[in-house]
């Protein structure tokens, strides 16, 4: 299921403003991909214009190539809803609908696709909310309202109502960072799960977390405000957090800015 | 300096309530005399002002009609232009709309009759009907739909629409079933106070459907009464009969009014547990 991202000359804009600078950057299939950098580097920008979401906040726009597998999500025929069918994102903030109940939200995304026979959706709320980790705490309550969770477990519903359209790419968009350290700890172990069938690129503030869950790491940076972010460096974790090439990488893992 | 707020404040909630509750009481106890199933069987048809019997049976069914209609033109449109603002608007368009939903709030509900009276009974000729009214009432309810489940709508998170497009929802679908079930409960109770605010108008319905002392269950063709109306010529009488049908009259209003509220919400609880 999984395919490769590869983003060619990536640049992003709000309105006039240029947000994201010429980004080249490989992420192969089957891994973990983590972005890294100061508030305001373009990492989320980034990671909204691989499935198309940048586009939705009025005004915002990219220019240059995002091939999936080689075919380009930005092509003139390509329609954005199909790009976020192949390429789920989960936000920062979980975001359960909340007039749905567990097994609603999970089904959520197959139902549009106009499945309705009741097995179907079954087995794939099942199998999915198995894969989020989270069916042995909800199997009781499906019918349950889904913002009735804990925080933790409401991030989880909605990494299983991502994953229930089978998609090839998932976006994680500080997936964190709104939960307590023990639905971290989780979610990070259910990221190394996810990583056998998903290619995952995942947006951190938290620098132990991009090297406890990613295999390679991609350092963006500003350098004064108002000008466009570049990615720094991009390369294996272990080398990023051990031996960056660039000195402002170093600077910025070994907290000496920012 | 905490608890001379806290006082100012319980002060001005008991200060609001004094007339709402004694306007209700009054209502009630002037208005139970004539509260008797003669009442709500009968009509004003041959029953002159010092008559004790005599009803409001026509009234009750025109204010119903004339709702209804109004309620079933205004509430669509008002959302589809709600939605259309709050989803889709993202220029100069949709500034101008929303300026004219404003300037229509503002507009005096008779002015609203007058409107419908020149354009559609006199220059189209379709003469007085409850449709009309209808009509009149339409335009004055327009504006409080939209501006209500606007604000309702808007209130939906935008990280609910960001989810349901990141799963490939298309933008109507992200408004159907995610966005509109989020905001239904406060989208019915605008609409309850939009049909509160329209129930009681009586100056526009004087100029559209006239009134009428009989039934007349069309309200396509020809002059109805309505509740407000019937309040209206009753106590511009100076009898005692006349004065007690025109309490039972604004009771009958009032009682109307919180069915209809207590019916929605009920509605609302219903489909909100059936979903959960």
């Amino acid at each position: 299921m999984a395919k490769r991202v590869e983003l060619s000359d990536l640049n992003c804009y709000y309105g006039d403003f240029h947000a994201v600078d010429s980004v080249n950057l490989t992420i192969e299939p089957k891994s973990v991909t983590a972005f890294i950098g100061p508030s305001g580097c373009g990492k989320s920008t980034v990671l909204r214009s691989i499935n198309r979401m940048h586009e939705v906040t009025p005004g915002a726009k990219t220019k240059g190539k995002v091939l999936l597998d080689d075919e380009d999500i930005y092509g003139p025929t390509v329609d954005p809803v199909t790009v976020r069918r192949t390429i789920g994102m989960v936000f920062q903030r979980p975001n359960p609908f909340p007039t749905m109940s567990v097994y609603d939200n999970v089904a959520a995304g197959l139902r549009l696709a106009g499945i309705k026979k009741r097995s179907i959706l079954d087995d794939s709320v099942e199998s999915s909310l198995k894969g989020a980790g989270l069916w042995g705490e909800v199997s009781g309550r499906l019918k349950k309202p889904g913002a009735g969770l804990s925080g933790g477990q409401q991030q989880r519903l909605c990494i299983a109502r991502a994953i229930a359209v089978q998609p090839q790419v998932l976006l994680m968009d500080e997936p964190c960072s709104a939960l307590d350290p023990i639905s971290t700890l989780t979610i990070e172990d259910l990221i190394g799960k996810l990583k056998d069938e998903f290619t995952i690129i995942i947006v951190t503030h938290n620098m132990q977390q991009a090297a406890r869950v990613s295999d390679r790491t991609a350092f963006f940076n500003i350098s004064e405000t108002g000008q466009p972010g570049r990615l720094v460096e991009h390369a294996a974790t272990s080398k990023i957090f051990s031996n960056p090439s660039e000195k402002r990488t170093e600077d910025y893992i070994t907290g000496r800015f920012g | 300096m905490d608890r001379f707020i806290q006082a100012l404040v319980i002060g001005a909630f008991f200060a609001a309530l004094a007339p709402l509750v004694s306007v209700l009481g009054f209502t009630v106890a002037r208005g139970a005399k004539r509260f008797d199933w003669t009442f709500f069987s009968t009509t004003m048809n041959g029953v002159s002002e010092s008559d004790s019997n005599g009803g409001a049976f026509h009234a009750i069914i025109g204010t119903l009609e004339q709702i209804g209609i109004a309620t079933l033109i205004a509430v669509p449109f008002g959302l589809l232009v709600s939605i259309y603002l709050t989803e889709y608007a993202k220029g100069r368009f949709g500034r101008v709309v929303s300026f004219f939903v404003d300037v229509m709030t503002g507009v005096p509900s008779i002015v609203a009759g007058l409107f419908i009276l020149a354009a559609w009974v006199l220059a189209f000729g379709f003469g007085f009907s409850g449709l009309a009214g209808a009509l009149a009432l339409t335009v004055l309810m327009l504006p409080t739909v939209v501006r209500s489940s606007e604000e309702m709508l808007k209130l939906v998170p935008p990280s609910l629409r960001e989810g349901g497009l990141a799963l490939g929802l298309t933008r109507t679908r992200v408004v159907l079933r995610i966005v509109l079930p989020a905001a239904l409960p406060g989208i019915v109770t605008g609409v309850m106070l939009a049909i509160a605010r329209i129930a009681g108008e009586s100056a526009p319905l004087l100029l559209t459907v006239f009134g009428f002392v009989a039934t007349n269950a069309n309200p396509f063709s020809g002059a109805q009464s309505s509740l407000p109306l019937y309040v209206f010529n009753e106590a511009g009488n100076n009898n005692q009969t006349a004065l007690d049908r025109a309490w039972t009259g604004a009771l009958t209003l009032i009682l109307l009014v919180m069915l209809f509220n207590l019916v929605a919400r009920l509605g609302v609880y219903v489909l909100s547990r059936k979903r959960a």
